[in-house]
């Protein structure tokens, strides 16, 4: 019997977009700049889009929280080597700041936003600091476990609000406000993040990755680095949960709840690892989902449990690396 | 003068002394070459020295300084370097981008890369120019290939590469020489030459005996963790303990 073998090829356009050269024609220009104004122009769109279904447009704020996280999870584990499980731990201590400051301290709701993200990122880092030395599982454990120790200190203290939580912080304006702030924070943080894993200290957060051993001979402190990669991961995950605190006008034990731990991981599987928009992707089918499977009450998780299996039996690499990869290359059989 | 001097080094795991009271010196701008059989603890050498492994005992002077127990790092940035006896390259990176870690170190920045380059933020130029130095052709693709495609004799290259990029005065090579053809060796063996003569203090833990003969200046020889003979290449081949560690006693 005749093998045949899958070849992929590069797109013509694919090689002349590399360089500079991407900018000498409009079709080349667009073929670079097409797939990014589709997200942008899409995310931008579909608060007015979603108009006429106000309690979709709330979804939208969930759905762009989970992809900030998702992000930052994307952010440590492929392109650090930090596989970190603290999702909640960031939401939860950007949440309370947040109340403390806006609640306590009647900082304005625009200052406390960004502050809580900052303060509560030098906060986690700090937590973080003395595990940095763990690779693998035995970091995951450790973040893992920060979210519910909080969780049982304030429970027993009785501390900020105890188990009602801190109430009375300032909603936002208007419904906009709350659509767009979320939406340009997501955008800002995407592309932003994407520049940085390709700029030279990027780069150096990426050998870390792969290799923490000659990073040390190379004459960089590899704690250091990762303390700087965690304080980025940490500060958007703390300005999410700021911003959601806000939402709920409520700060409480449920922002440290280990949905946002998990959920995130599962957006950055289906979506496809190591690219940070398919951590957008993943949220943008995940979060919709878990919102439609409603109607089936207590039987969702199955029916999503089902939907993750199948995604990672199929599509294992995930959506968005799928996309990419069609996107850039075409494949034909040849025989071998 | 001395750049390098161990003084009774000693390493154990548990039980077993790796390495046992291990003195020498090594001059400025020699290649100064420790031989011995597997498991004598050459390897376990550089590690004490690049602060890798914690010492029990013995100290380590480089330039009059004592640099025991320093982190790893701290000593890469004073100019000491080392390559893995297993390559450890960033494989998700382009070759040439794997020389951006150490062109982005504080030395790197302070001094420049070799001979200076990579100040003022040009890395990436610098980098090719490393790479080239080292005998990957500037107009092919091999400087532009991810690192995990390369065959062995380019990863040898690379981490090479790697360690001139932090413009090392010491460099510690793991078996740079083992896994290659006789021509790839051969074409290493100028560039050994050259970085001698621009200074470079280079320390080659290597089998490879009569390539080793080649290049270097004096040897040690090393068994069980102990110096068994140092001097000139000739004297410690012919050394009998040297002899002994390598094929066996005449009297069985």
């Amino acid at each position: 019997m005749q093998n045949k073998r899958r070849e992929r090829i590069d797109r013509g356009i694919k090689v002349r977009t590399d360089g500079l050269y991407a900018i000498s024609s409009f079709k080349e220009i667009m073929y670079l700049v097409f797939p990014r104004l589709l997200l942008i122009g899409g995310f931008l769109l579909l608060p007015i889009v979603l108009e006429l279904a106000p309690y979709w447009k709330r979804v939208i704020n969930i759905l762009c929280v989970y992809a900030i996280i998702a992000i930052s999870f994307d952010f440590l584990a492929n392109f650090v080597g930090l596989v970190c499980l603290g999702g909640g731990l960031f939401v939860g201590v950007g949440g309370y700041f947040s109340a403390i400051l806006n609640s306590y301290l009647k900082i304005p709701i625009f200052f406390s936003i960004p502050l809580s993200a900052l303060l509560g990122g030098i906060f986690c880092t700090l937590l973080f600091l003395p595990c940095l030395k763990l690779r693998g599982v035995y970091f995951a454990i450790v973040t893992l476990m920060y979210p519910l120790l909080f969780t049982r200190i304030i429970e027993a203290l009785n501390i900020l609000g105890g188990t009602n939580g801190i109430t009375g912080l300032d909603s936002f304006p208007n419904q906009h406000i709350e659509n767009y702030l979320i939406i340009l924070i997501l955008l800002i943080i995407l592309f932003g993040l994407r520049r940085l894993v390709n700029e030279d200290i990027g780069l150096v957060m990426r050998a870390v990755k792969d290799n923490d051993q000659s990073v040390k001979a190379s004459g960089i402190n590899v704690t250091y680095i990762k303390s700087i990669a965690v304080f980025i991961a940490s500060f958007i995950g703390c300005l999410s949960g700021a911003y959601l605190a806000h939402l709920y006008m409520w700060a409480g034990l449920s922002l440290f709840s280990l949905d946002f731990s998990i959920l995130p991981i599962a957006a950055v599987t289906v979506g496809g690892g190591g690219s940070i928009v398919g951590a957008v992707v993943g949220s943008l089918i995940l979060v919709p989902l878990s919102e439609f499977l409603r109607f089936f009450g207590t039987f969702r998780i199955v029916i999503y449990s089902l939907i993750l299996v199948l995604f990672l039996v199929l599509k294992s690499e995930g959506i968005m690396i799928y996309l990419t990869r069609k996107y850039h290359q075409f494949e034909r059989w040849v025989d071998v | 003068m001395s750049i390098l001097v161990v003084e009774n080094l000693t390493k154990s795991f548990g039980g077993l002394k790796a390495l046992n009271a291990v003195s020498f010196e090594v001059k400025e701008g020699e290649v100064f070459g420790i031989i011995g059989p597997n498991g004598s603890g050459k390897t376990t050498l550089i590690n004490c020295i690049t602060g890798f492994l914690k010492v029990n005992s013995g100290k380590v002077f480089y330039r009059g300084k004592d640099i025991t127990g320093l982190p790893p790092h701290k000593i890469a940035l004073m100019g000491i370097t080392r390559t893995f006896q297993i390559m450890r390259p960033y494989y998700s990176l382009p070759a040439f981008k794997n020389l951006i870690v150490p062109l982005w170190s504080k030395r790197a920045t302070k001094l420049g890369g070799w001979r200076g380059g990579g100040k003022h933020g040009d890395r990436d130029t610098v980098a090719v120019d490393i790479l080239e130095e080292i005998g990957f052709e500037r107009d092919s693709k091999v400087p532009y290939k991810p690192a995990s495609v390369l065959p062995t004799g380019y990863l040898k290259r690379l981490e090479l590469a790697r360690c001139l990029a932090l413009r090392p005065d010491v460099i510690f090579c793991d078996e740079i020489f083992s896994g290659l053809s006789v021509s790839e060796i051969a074409g290493l063996l100028p560039l050994i030459e050259k970085l001698k003569i621009e200074g470079v203090t280079l320390i080659m833990v290597e089998h490879r005996l009569k390539e080793l003969f080649k290049v270097a200046d004096r040897v040690m020889a090393l068994q069980f963790g102990e110096k068994i003979a140092e001097g000139d290449y000739k004297d410690v081949i012919e050394h009998p303990k040297v002899k002994e560690a390598y094929l066996g006693s005449e009297e069985v």
